[in-house]
């Protein structure tokens, strides 16, 4: 154990064995090469200085561990280290372009950090009692004020941790609708176009999903969605903008078309930052809508931060939202309405979905961005991301194909397939090449309704230069794939790993360290 | 015995009443490496146009749809440790499950070889 790495070239390899590029190490200059951390830590040392527990008897009976755990005996020098060179082999949205399609990954600005972390925030505990706690309160009546406002919906569910769980609460919201109704509806309808999670939602929540196909210009086709609507629709679930990064100019009548049926209607809210401020989904008739906050309101989403997924309502879901949530009482005062007051504040509510009522540290974040920017600033995020997005599509015209180029201007994301590569060159090959050239890739193979999809949602955040050098990159890149050059096949050829094997990965994948521990 | 196709994808062999469902070869180039198939369990009953069977790939998880009406009699275990089976001989070894038709005249309104590979060629 503890052996030095010498994963490279060594001399005894010989003359044969050149090392134009391999270093005795592993290493590539500063880049260092870094192994586990069980890999390196020595079992027989240790390197903090305690005295040994205390003897005391064991009242684990027959359960106690009987062979030593092999946890490596680092120095905090040694862990330190092994920490930050795993970070630096890590990408994120601080270190540069993201254009992860359908994610918007898009700049967490530094005020939000600072408001997050102060002391009235971060220190409150969601047990205190509510006197000690009304700014929080506040905070959290403030932001659902302000989404219920952008959204043009009646109230707001603050509770749901991300987009997904913000749709199951959508989805039970109409289920409990329908059931108050005495209705028996089974199916929930899912355009081609939707988010992938929207079928597993409505699937999970016990409805049948059926498809409805896009026309050719991207959109929901409204005359099969007509025809299918019927007594046994409960809903249907739309992405607006879609998918493809299209808006849905027919969502007013597939609303009016839904609720004349008796149906609801969710809109999955992921792509919001292409509309906010311009559109609210209220005027459209939606009932439901999920809004990421660790999308649109910029909360650390690229750094791996928590989500949060508040739902908005229309008036005819709002009477069966889920328990928490803050109300304000006649002296202004602010208190949590849970199951105690329910049978008063909110008879019909399905219930709770979560312990407490919310990401409090998104809520802060997300507050901190909308009032930074203003209703004009908001506008503008919309308006900026929209350009941004249009700027790549039209910029690589000719070089990758758009297949929706024809109908005019995508919204916040640009849409490409892999028409027009080499033989035996895919949209793989392309991501692969472009982390080569620094970027993280964008979305590929989603949406599925074109070949070889490549999502990239590049955000309001980025400078035209930035815009310029991925576009450049990415040009370069198909420009490779077209012309069906072998060593993109086998790239990245200067990230820390090279081509991984998806397949052997996906088929046998080794998710725990079962190296030799030998005690 | 007689084969049919879908316009998703589907194969199946039929005799008498008792099927036998897989997908085609140009369903599994088109999802790439197969890395798990979510099997039916037999005794299931399926209308035609369901989805029983899931097949995931390192692109995406696709549903495969039943050509037919009818029950699940059994499904391919083999595929359990061997996925890849379904790209290397996905229109024999490669096969999903077996069904136990429930109304023969269904096949009407599949394809024969002939159409599929028209079909196919249009795509």
């Amino acid at each position: 154990m503890n052996a030095p790495n010498t994963a490279g070239w060594r001399p005894e390899m010989g003359e044969g064995h050149i090392a134009h590029d391999e270093t005795f190490t592993g290493n590539r200059a500063l880049m260092l090469e870094e192994r586990l951390i069980f890999e390196i830590g020595d079992t027989s040392t240790t390197g903090v200085d305690i005295d040994p527990a205390p003897a005391a008897a064991s009242r684990l009976g027959g359960l106690a561990r009987a062979e030593a755990i092999g946890l490596p005996g680092l120095s905090e020098p040694e862990t330190v280290r092994h920490y930050t060179r795993l970070s630096r082999q890590n990408y994120g949205i601080d270190l540069g372009f993201f254009p992860l399609g359908s994610c918007t990954m898009k700049h967490n600005p530094r005020l939000n950090e600072a408001v997050a972390r102060m002391k009235g925030f971060k220190d409150v505990h969601p047990l205190q009692p509510r006197e000690t706690v009304q700014g929080a309160l506040a905070v959290i009546d403030e932001l659902a004020y302000w989404l219920v406002t952008l959204t043009g919906m009646d109230s707001v569910a603050m509770s749901p941790k991300a987009g997904a769980h913000g749709e199951l609460c959508g989805i039970l919201a109409i289920k409990a609708a329908l059931e108050a109704r005495g209705e028996d509806r089974k199916v929930i309808l899912v355009p081609e176009s939707a988010h992938g999670t929207n079928p597993a939602t409505a699937a999970f929540a016990g409805f049948s999903v059926e498809n409805i196909p896009a026309t050719e210009a991207g959109r929901v086709d409204l005359a099969a969605l007509k025809a299918r609507l019927g007594p046994d629709v409960a809903g249907v679930m739309i992405t607006n903008p879609n998918t493809c990064g299209l808006f849905e100019p027919d969502l007013k009548a597939i609303s009016d078309a839904v609720h004349a049926a008796g149906g609801y209607v969710y809109c999955d809210g992921a792509n919001f930052n292409a509309i906010v401020g311009k559109v609210r989904p209220g005027d459209l008739g939606v009932d439901a809508m999920h809004i990421n906050l660790h999308k649109t309101f910029s909360t650390p989403h690229g750094g791996g931060g928590p989500g949060s997924g508040p739902v908005v309502l229309s008036a005819a879901l709002s009477p069966f939202a889920p328990l928490p949530y803050v109300k304000r009482e006649a002296d202004g005062s602010l208190r949590l309405v849970e199951e105690e007051t329910a049978a008063e504040d909110q008879p019909d509510s399905f219930g709770r979905m979560v312990a407490f009522h919310g990401q409090m540290g998104m809520f802060t974040r997300a507050l901190a961005y909308i009032l930074s920017h203003g209703a004009d600033g908001l506008q503008q995020v919309a308006e900026d991301a929209v350009l941004n997005a249009n700027y790549v599509l039209r910029s690589l015209e000719g070089v990758l194909d758009a297949p929706f180029g024809h109908s005019g201007p995508c919204m916040h994301e640009a849409l490409f397939t892999d028409d027009g590569f080499a033989e035996g060159f895919s949209t793989l090959d392309v991501a692969k090449g472009l982390i080569d050239e620094g970027f993280h890739p964008m979305t590929v193979y989603f949406p599925l309704v074109v070949h070889g999809a490549m999502l990239v949602e590049p955000t309001e955040t980025e400078s035209k230069a930035a815009l310029d050098q991925f576009i450049g990159a990415l040009r370069s890149v198909a420009l490779r794939a077209k012309r069906g050059d072998p060593a993109l096949k086998t790239a990245p050829h200067f990230a820390p790993r090279r081509r991984l094997d998806e397949t052997l990965a996906a088929r046998k994948p080794v998710l725990a360290w079962k190296g030799d521990r030998g005690e | 015995m007689t084969r049919y196709f879908t316009q998703d994808h589907e194969w199946i062999d039929v005799d008498g009443t008792s099927g036998v469902v897989g997908i085609t070869d140009y369903a599994q180039s088109q999802l790439g490496d197969i890395t798990y198939v979510d099997l039916p369990a037999a005794g299931t009953a399926v209308k035609k146009g369901d989805a029983p069977c899931v097949v995931d790939s390192v692109k995406a998880a696709s549903d495969v749809y039943s050509p037919v009406s009818g029950t699940i009699t059994a499904a391919n275990d083999a595929l359990g440790d061997a996925p890849e089976t379904v790209n290397t001989d996905p229109e024999e070894g490669g096969w999903l499950f077996r069904i136990d038709l429930s109304d023969v005249s269904e096949l009407g309104g599949l394809m024969d070889q002939a159409a599929y590979d028209a079909y196919v060629a249009e795509l």
